[in-house]
């Protein structure tokens, strides 16, 4: 079983030299640290910066220059800064090359809700719409389970949907997983573990086809 | 050159009434008006409907106007870094729309630029597009959203010129170049006004054509939200 740097570890596989790549807040900001050293791969991040950079040192920090969590950041050679519509044309216009975020629910047809749980404070969606209405290449990163032990990968999602039909692939704690065919095809376990406790975590259909080999980090 | 200059913010306010509809640029607390802000304070206007992406925080940003309940509806698209929001959110004595980020951007750019709606793809299939016109093209449904109508845009600029010209910084960008003639008066606020002339042309972020006033800034407080640093070795 993956903790969050193992789930984000396994992401950065999937980042691949020449990508564009927009980070969600949570275990998707982590995927930076994982990246090889050795491929060309510039982050996105919507409020305005292409080629963002590491956090700062102590003293270096600049109230002009955050990221979309709001943090402090610096830019590396090469970024470049913009508007906030010209950020989004880069998202819809398909020129960002993969996405990463969060999930509270994704459903086995790629319906993804993370932005909205009725009954308690709503904050709002910020980007995470236009980014799944959009993106081609989307990557979920949540852990199987929520709090109360219950399944996130459902048949229908039970909460408010922030995109329908979007969601390609999920890397959970336990497992990554296609959507194919209104289902969530198994590709790979994580490390010790078995496709028993796969099956009793997931509530929407299943897809075993072959072997289904361990993940390697 | 046509001068844009105001002496001060309280002159680059003036025609700011109850009731009115308003562009605030910035990003978290990041490129927001300060001024601006601080001088609606000082006016005690109400009723205001304020379109800006986030809604400051308790004591700073338009958290500030909020303190004084002179804001009856935000059109955002990230709220409630802010207990003071949340608290008239929930007694509905604040009106809240929240529309995606990028719809936010172009519905200003679109007032900016005389398109009377865009179609876009975000929020469609979700409870944003109820109630909305949806369109297919190419096998793909969107979503039509209105350009939107706002009497002042007030923005934050890095630099800028007399003749209205505009020098964004960083990330402080963001919203503040969409917003600017998206309403039917722009009051920009600058860190440092120069004359006419003072700007290579080939560094003009905006032109002064969509500023009606230009105001140097005083006292910015640019406040941090996350500060986040790498621990040096």
């Amino acid at each position: 079983m993956l903790d969050k740097n193992g789930i984000a570890k396994r992401i950065a596989k999937e980042v691949k030299n020449g990508y564009y790549v927009n980070l969600g807040i949570g275990i998707p900001t982590l995927v930076a640290n994982f990246v090889r050293g050795d491929i060309e791969v510039e982050f996105q991040s919507e409020n305005g910066v292409l080629g963002m950079g590491p956090f700062p040192f102590q003293g270096q920090e600049d109230a002009d220059l955050i990221n979309a969590g709001k943090q402090t950041i610096t830019a590396l050679n090469g970024a470049s800064y913009f508007d906030s519509a010209m950020s989004f044309s880069m998202i819809r216009g398909k020129h960002v090359d993969l996405t990463i975020l969060g999930a509270m629910e994704v459903s086995e047809n790629g319906d993804i809700a993370n932005w909205k749980i009725p009954g308690r404070m709503v904050k709002g969606m910020g980007g995470a719409m236009d980014l799944v209405a959009s993106a081609e290449n989307i990557i979920v990163a949540m852990m199987h389970t929520n709090k109360r032990g219950e399944s996130k990968l459902l048949k229908h999602c039970s909460l408010p949907l922030t995109g329908v039909n979007c969601v390609k692939k999920i890397v959970t704690n336990l497992a990554v997983l296609e959507i194919v065919n209104n289902g969530f095809k198994l590709l790979e376990r994580a490390p010790g573990v078995s496709i028993e406790l796969i099956k009793d975590s997931t509530d929407g259909k299943l897809i075993i086809s072959n072997e289904v080999p361990e993940m390697s980090l | 050159m046509i001068s844009k200059k105001i002496n001060n913010i309280e002159e680059a306010l003036e025609g700011v009434q109850d009731g009115m509809t308003l562009l605030l640029g910035g990003f978290g607390l990041c490129g927001i008006p300060e001024n601006a802000i601080s001088e609606l304070v000082r006016l005690g206007v109400k009723d205001l409907t304020c379109i800006s992406n986030n809604a400051g925080v308790d004591d700073f940003g338009l958290g500030l106007l909020l303190q004084k309940r002179q804001v009856r509806k935000m059109i955002s698209s990230y709220v409630g870094e802010n207990d003071e929001f949340e608290r008239q959110m929930l007694s509905g004595e604040l009106d809240v729309e929240l529309i995606p980020q990028g719809t936010l951007a172009e519905c200003c750019r679109a007032a900016q630029s005389g398109f009377p709606a865009i179609f876009t793809p975000a929020g469609y299939g979700t409870e944003v597009a109820v109630g909305k016109e949806t369109r297919e093209f190419d096998g793909k449904t969107y979503v039509l959203e209105r350009a939107f109508k706002a009497d002042f845009s007030f923005v934050k600029a890095w630099k800028g010129d007399t003749a209205g010209n505009l020098i964004f910084k960083g990330t402080a960008r963001n919203f503040n170049p969409n917003m600017c003639g998206a309403a039917t008066i722009t009051v920009a606020e600058v860190e440092e006004l120069v004359p006419a002339g003072g700007l290579d042309p080939n560094h003009i972020h905006i032109p002064g054509i969509f500023v009606q006033r230009i105001v140097k800034g005083v006292n910015y407080e640019k406040r941090i939200e996350q500060l986040t640093l790498t621990p040096k070795l």
